[in-house]
């Protein structure tokens, strides 16, 4: 294949794990908004160019999915709903944002370490794919755990799913990718609606999940 | 030929059911439309244990998936009869709108089609997709309540699930790559028959590593110790009918993905074996659960408790292997399954008569609801594994079988049942003992669901037809 097609593509899929790493620090929900939004753009472009050299026209779907469903409705939405629960104010994290991006390194690291070796037989192609999208992977649950907040959660969430879509792209010619994402926006689009329609805030007063532990209802 | 056809209705009778009734506004038609539908889906799986069509690209029907079907569609059909008598009493009292009983009834529906297509399927991807849509449909229907608590009972098992689900695909997508090398690609390197004949041709090392992705993945769905945390609440927090479908089904959907994928890995003499890592996840289910179910206050949560345990009973004997540990693993499943949803049928019942899931409330139910409370003691009975019920052979069978091979394991494994056993039968003894307390108002309960699946436990544990050996012990050979 092409190395400068090679490198474009490697470089959309380092690039993800670099928004990944941007998406770790953000301490404002706008811009962790805002950055999500990048970060679909940026999983749109790989997959197209996927389409590209992959000679897959299918896969070009899956791209504008991405771009139309995750970089502009979900992030539009999310704005509303952030500013309707008037909670545009800071995210509070868990563990400090320096000890986060460290652990972030060593996911990273672990998951070159992990897959580099295994995948020799797979294809240069699939093969840094896949260790870019289980970084992306292990990043995006760094996140859902070291947030409090819902819609950080759920924006930990979607970056698995960009994720997982890099790495389904990836591995040339896998038939049903168009429907998995297909599959996958419904989810995004549930949870998106399931922030609305549950209507977090109303019910508690707040969207911050450790407040939600008190109705476990298992005290007497 | 006709085979084909009951493939295709077994899918098209619960989606056409789906459609019909959420767009139906009257609630007494819906519960029947519903039990006419799952009897239908039932009788469907029943024709394809006979008649079995030539595996497609996407659908197979072969022994494993046969045994998965029946218990699923009965116990989905038995679940519908119940649900029926349940929600008319949480329509009486308000807790569910007509328009929310809409919605409850096309997910019911929705969720048996999501379970049935993922147990069909011949492809990892369609597989993944149909456990996403059947984990889906159980949120919405866990917060189907709208109480603060359902809602992060819902949150919770959606945050997770999710999770799961998103490592189940990574998995998925390893298996491919793997096969790619070998199969080519397309369609065939996702079919079940074509990865199981080729699976020794694959990279060891890809297959590895996508098996831990697909275990902790799938695992989170089965409810295995430390994945298991969303459980406890779903099952609480959500209509009973749907505690006892989860617990009686869509565990058993999940466990089902990850014993075909085991039996992938077991065709591959250089890739790791797959039973050491199940047995372990099995056996730490087993030892949480049991010790966890002393500190329960809600009974919902109890049972929830009692089903990871079960749930890791039945891992470890698949995690085993061998004929007789298969065997007891299936044995296992279908008596659990039983069992479970027979108990939940009577909690649910137990539990509006008394309004209260607290379990300091509800006491002397044998003197109160006798027909209610005697259902609770025999299904309390089976499930801590006690003779005469079905669920203590299996439990039998498992320890005497891994005690000739790992006594070790057997002896972790039945100090797990031993204290399981001391707290259900602790907590039974003031539920169904002693003075009543609360409401004793009448219940207007359906008692069938619940005798039936106790009787069929009770007929298990004393006489196993033949047909039903000859036939498990095909599946328990297979799964080697």
């Amino acid at each position: 294949m092409d190395p400068l097609a090679l490198d474009i593509a490697h470089l959309f899929a380092g690039g993800l794990v670099l928004v990944s790493f941007m998406l770790l620090y953000q301490d404002r929900m706008t811009g962790l908004v805002n950055t999500f939004a990048l970060h679909a753009l940026v999983v749109s472009l790989s997959v197209a160019w996927q389409a590209n050299i992959q000679q897959a026209p299918h896969l070009y779907i899956t791209a504008t999915i991405a771009l139309v469903v995750k970089a502009i409705v979900i992030p539009l939405a999310l704005h509303r709903i952030i500013v309707r629960l008037g909670i545009h104010r800071t995210i509070e994290p868990v563990v400090g944002i320096g000890l986060t991006m460290l652990a972030g390194l060593g996911l990273v690291a672990l998951s070159i370490m992990v897959m580099l070796p295994v995948t020799a037989q797979a294809g240069t192609l699939a093969r840094e794919d896949l260790a870019f999208a289980l970084s992306v992977i292990l990043l995006g649950l760094l996140m859902m755990v070291s947030r409090r907040n819902a819609v950080s959660q759920v924006i930990g969430f979607l970056s698995i799913e960009n994720g997982l879509i890099l790495a389904a792209t990836g591995a040339k010619g896998m038939p049903l990718v168009v429907e998995i994402s297909v599959a996958f926006s419904i989810l995004v689009a549930l949870i998106v609606i399931g922030i609305f329609l549950f209507r977090i805030r109303e019910r508690f007063e707040t969207v911050d999940i450790h407040e939600l532990h008190e109705h476990r209802g298992e005290q007497p | 030929m006709t085979g084909e056809l009951f493939v295709v209705a077994i899918l098209a009778v619960p989606a056409a059911a789906a459609a019909l009734l959420a767009l139906l506004p009257d609630g007494r038609a819906s519960a029947w439309i519903n039990i006419v539908a799952a009897f239908a889906s039932f009788g469907c799986a029943l024709a394809l244990v006979g008649e079995r069509p030539a595996a497609g690209a996407f659908l197979i029907v072969d022994d494993l998936n046969a045994v998965f079907l029946v218990i699923s569609t009965f116990v989905g059909f038995t679940t519908s009869v119940f649900s029926a008598s349940y929600i008319a009493h949480e329509l009486e009292t308000g807790r569910l709108t007509p328009a929310y009983l809409r919605f409850y009834h096309g997910m019911y529906q929705t969720l048996m089609f999501g379970m049935n297509l993922a147990l069909l399927s011949n492809n990892v991807g369609l597989m993944w997709v149909a456990v996403e849509l059947a984990t889906l449909t159980t949120v919405l229907m866990v917060g189907i309540y709208r109480t603060p608590a359902a809602l992060e009972a819902a949150w919770k098992y959606f945050l997770l699930g999710s999770v799961g689900i998103a490592l189940a695909l990574f998995g998925t997508i390893l298996v491919y790559l793997a096969a790619r090398s070998v199969v080519g690609e397309g369609l065939d390197a996702m079919a079940w028959n074509v990865l199981v004949a080729h699976a020794a041709g694959f990279d060891p090392a890809l297959l590895n590593l996508a098996f831990v992705f697909l275990l902790l993945g799938y695992g989170t769905k089965v409810g295995l110790v430390p994945l298991h945390a969303w459980l406890p609440d779903a099952h609480a927090e959500g209509p009973t009918p749907i505690s006892a479908v989860l617990s009686g089904l869509l565990l058993n959907v999940a466990l089902f993905a990850v014993l075909r994928f085991k039996s992938v890995m077991a065709a591959n003499p250089a890739a790791l074996a797959p039973g050491p890592l199940m047995v372990s996840l099995g056996l730490l289910s087993v030892l949480f659960a049991s010790f966890m179910l002393y500190r329960r206050q809600d009974i919902k949560r109890l049972f929830a408790f009692s089903s990871i345990e079960h749930m890791g009973i039945i891992t470890f004997a698949f995690g085993m292997g061998g004929p007789l540990a298969n065997f007891a693993g299936l044995l296992h499943m279908t008596l659990h399954s039983l069992t479970k949803s027979a108990i939940f049928f009577c909690v649910g019942h137990i539990a509006q008569v008394k309004g209260t899931q607290q379990m300091s409330e509800i006491r002397g139910l044998t003197v109160s609801h006798p027909v209610l409370g005697w259902g609770l003691t025999l299904g309390v009975v089976a499930i801590a594994g006690l003779p005469p019920m079905g669920i203590f052979m299996s439990e039998f069978l498992l320890i005497t079988s891994t005690f000739a091979r790992a006594p070790l394991l057997a002896i972790a494994l039945g100090l797990g049942l031993l204290v399981a056993l001391g707290a259900l039968l602790l907590r039974l003894n003031s539920l169904a003992f002693g003075e009543p307390h609360g409401s004793d108002r009448p219940s207007n309960a359906s008692y069938l669901p619940v005798y039936a699946h106790l009787g069929l436990v009770f007929g298990a544990g004393i006489w196993l037809p033949p047909a039903v050996v000859a036939w498990f012990r095909h599946v328990a050979t297979l799964l080697n």
